[in-house]
């Protein structure tokens, strides 16, 4: 197997400590009709090899474009970058030319999205469309590309890959197509894996699957594991870390059992009271009152000040700063401690 | 596949019968055609009568069809009104009006295209609003109109090409009919793939293909090409038999001795055998266009070759 041009794997001998990746004070925004959309303001979050992070909000907070700004895939325009970075392995890769980019992308990094029959190129056999990340990157022949397609297929458990290699992507079902996804991210061994919201659109039943797949192949590859959702339930069992995200910030991040135990923001502990539990059935479920802001209008102070219970007058004056709490966790909100405390 | 060809073929045949039929009995059934064969003398009864037993006049409609159409299937068109064998006629101008409509499809799928493709890669910009606007005009403005602006200026006045199509309608006399034929479906079919390829730089398999971290020529080639021209494949089929329509007005404009001049022929002479001939002849070919399209319809878009 020859690789070309491949990128340095050593790390620089002064960054050993370096997180796998890091973004720092991530900035995105919109240029639309209706003005300037922010849809991320100043996202940090970091993730380690062989560790997941989970990102949680509602929808339109943000994560998606937080994600394709990580990798490099946001259509720019309408889309900007004003302010920030991104650490690939010490390496800010918003400096990086769109070339050296390019080779990060499917090589060290790869993204899984929601939809995987839109995701999925529909003229194309499944069998070319993991090929071709052999055949780009490191120049196989055809014939071998294909060979270790079918390899790719059965390691994610797809019944007969040998002879379902030359299907289509519509002749699956949904679960298998996820799988699909999921071998094409895995085919170079990438460091870091980013899956956007990947079972949100699966049946229940398959859900459950995929995300045990998906755990278990980064545990086996020691993979970095971005694992956005706006799914609190699909968390518990496979993150490490959890950063909320609000009106495009953080405004919680902890390890995932502190967060479960004792959220330090009223905006997760909303989204952890509106999680349907089974000791609680037949009550009527928990909402956080209000809809998430117009991101070309979002309110002065705190974000969430006009859905929060808990909003002082000083909230909508001053943004609050992400606080320390205890020694790996942080809240951005001006009573972390009361919200803690009760 | 090798099924769907066997139903595709079987499905031309009732087409087939039926259009042809029509054309039949709109010929040979309304209006006398022995009475139409003399003109303005009326022929001795005996004479009539002798014709109508020869070209089966007698018989009912149906069966005069069964009989023309089991000699055609033997290679026998019947006679035009000045004794010439059909076949000869349909030898000599069908490959004529081929060749128009041939280089007018050449036209429009290249050029019609490339500036689709190119148009829907810089939305916005000035080529994109260029080729909108362009197209805009040439739609707007009939084709003769066209036809006769062009032969004026480029043949008479400035005298860069031939202004009208020589004997045997060689290639490069063809080319300025061929584009004045070719204009309303180039800016149709320019349209179309600008629409298509504007609509599938925006589709998610695409921004997969990216963040796969395929180089940019190969997500358009290899991705995004082939998606967007899927429309614009079944709109160039269906507009062959748009474009042989066509063909016969261009071939009046140019003074070119096609299908169309034939057929004109055919009417003014009053003979049906010419008529019937060049209208199955066409027939065939519109339904080998539309096989084809199919075909190539079904090659490049999985979801019907398994439906
Ligand atoms: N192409 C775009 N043009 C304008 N605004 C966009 C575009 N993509 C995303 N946005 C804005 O960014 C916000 C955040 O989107 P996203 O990151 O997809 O949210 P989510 O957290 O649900 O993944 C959206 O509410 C939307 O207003
Ligand atoms: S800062 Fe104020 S408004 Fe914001 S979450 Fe905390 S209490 Fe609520
Ligand atoms: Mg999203």
């Amino acid at each position: 197997m020859t690789v070309i041009d491949d990128i340095s794997d050593v790390p620089a001998p002064d960054a050993p400590l370096a997180p796998l990746l890091e973004v720092r004070d991530l900035h995105v925004e919109f240029h639309t009709r209706d003005g300037v959309a922010k849809a991320v303001n100043g996202v940090n979050y970091s993730v380690n090899a062989g560790e997941t992070l989970a990102v949680l909000g509602e929808s339109g907070s943000g994560k998606s474009v937080s994600a394709q700004a990580v990798m490099g895939i946001l259509d720019m325009p309408p889309a900007r970058i004003p302010k920030g970075e991104i650490l690939f392995q010490g390496r800010d890769m918003l400096k990086m030319s769109g070339e050296e980019r390019r080779k990060i992308r499917g090589r060290k990094i790869a993204m899984i999205f929601q939809d995987a029959l839109s995701s999925l190129n529909p003229v194309l056999s499944v069998g070319y469309q993991l090929g071709e990340m052999y055949r780009v990157h490191q120049g196989l022949s055809r014939k071998d590309a294909k060979a270790k397609a079918i390899e790719l297929m059965d390691r994610v458990r797809i019944p007969a890959a040998k002879e379902r290699v030359g299907d289509y992507p519509h002749q699956f079902s949904g679960g298998m197509r996820q799988r699909i996804m999921i071998a094409m991210a895995l085919a170079l061994e990438p460091e870091l894996i980013i899956a956007d919201e990947p079972t949100t659109a699966l049946d229940v039943t398959v859900q459950a699957q995929v995300m045990d797949l998906l755990a278990e192949l980064q545990r086996e590859y020691n993979m970095g594991l971005i694992l956005i959702t706006h799914d609190l339930g699909v968390v518990a069992d496979v993150a490490d870390k959890i950063a909320v995200m609000y009106a495009g910030r953080i405004v919680e991040d902890a390890p995932v059992h502190d967060i479960y135990a004792k959220p330090a923001h009223p905006y997760t502990k909303g989204l952890l009271q509106s999680i349907p539990r089974l000791d609680q059935k037949g009550q009527e479920l928990y909402a956080i009152k209000g809809l998430p802001p117009n991101l070309t209008r979002i309110p002065s102070g705190c974000a969430f000040n006009p859905r929060c219970p808990m909003a002082q007058d000083v909230c909508r004056t001053d943004v609050p700063a992400l606080h320390p709490v205890g020694t790996a966790r942080g809240s951005a909100c001006h009573f972390w401690k009361e919200t803690l405390g009760e | 596949m090798g099924r769907y060809v066997i139903r595709r073929l079987l499905q031309m045949v009732p087409v087939f019968i039926g259009t042809t039929l029509l054309i039949f009995v709109m010929v040979w059934g309304l209006g006398d055609p022995v009475a139409a064969m003399f003109g303005d003398r009326t022929p001795d009864p005996a004479t009539a009568a002798q014709i109508r037993l020869e070209f089966h006049l007698n018989d009912p409609l149906i069966q005069q069809y069964w009989i023309y159409m089991s000699h055609v299937f033997e290679g026998d068109f019947g006679k035009a009104w000045n004794q010439q064998p059909v076949t000869e006629l349909l030898k000599t101008a069908y490959p004529v009006t081929l060749r128009l409509t041939i280089v007018a499809f050449v036209i429009e799928a290249v050029i019609g295209v490339a500036l689709g493709v190119f148009a829907g890669l810089r939305r916005g910009r000035f080529f994109d609003t260029g080729v909108l606007a362009m197209t805009l005009i040439v739609v707007s403005i009939p084709t003769f109109v066209t036809g006769y602006v062009l032969q004026y200026f480029f043949g008479v006045k400035w005298s860069i090409v031939h202004p009208s199509v020589g004997e045997g309608a060689p290639f490069k006399d063809l080319l300025m009919p061929g584009l004045v034929l070719a204009g309303v479906s180039l800016a149709y079919v320019a349209r179309l793939t600008r629409t298509s390829v504007a609509e599938n730089t925006r589709a998610d398999y695409l921004r997969t293909a990216v963040a796969k971290g395929l180089p940019r020529r190969r997500v358009i080639v290899n991705h995004m090409l082939r998606n967007s021209l899927i429309p614009v494949v079944t709109f160039l089929g269906t507009d062959i038999g748009n474009l042989m329509a066509g063909a016969l007005v261009t071939e009046r404009i140019f003074n070119i001795h096609g299908v169309g001049y034939q057929i004109y022929q055919g009417i003014v002479h009053t003979s049906p055998a010419t008529v019937v001939g060049f209208v199955t002849i066409l027939v065939i070919i519109f339904l080998l266009a539309n096989l084809l399209v199919d075909l190539l319809y079904a090659v490049l878009d999985p979801r019907i070759r398994y439906a």
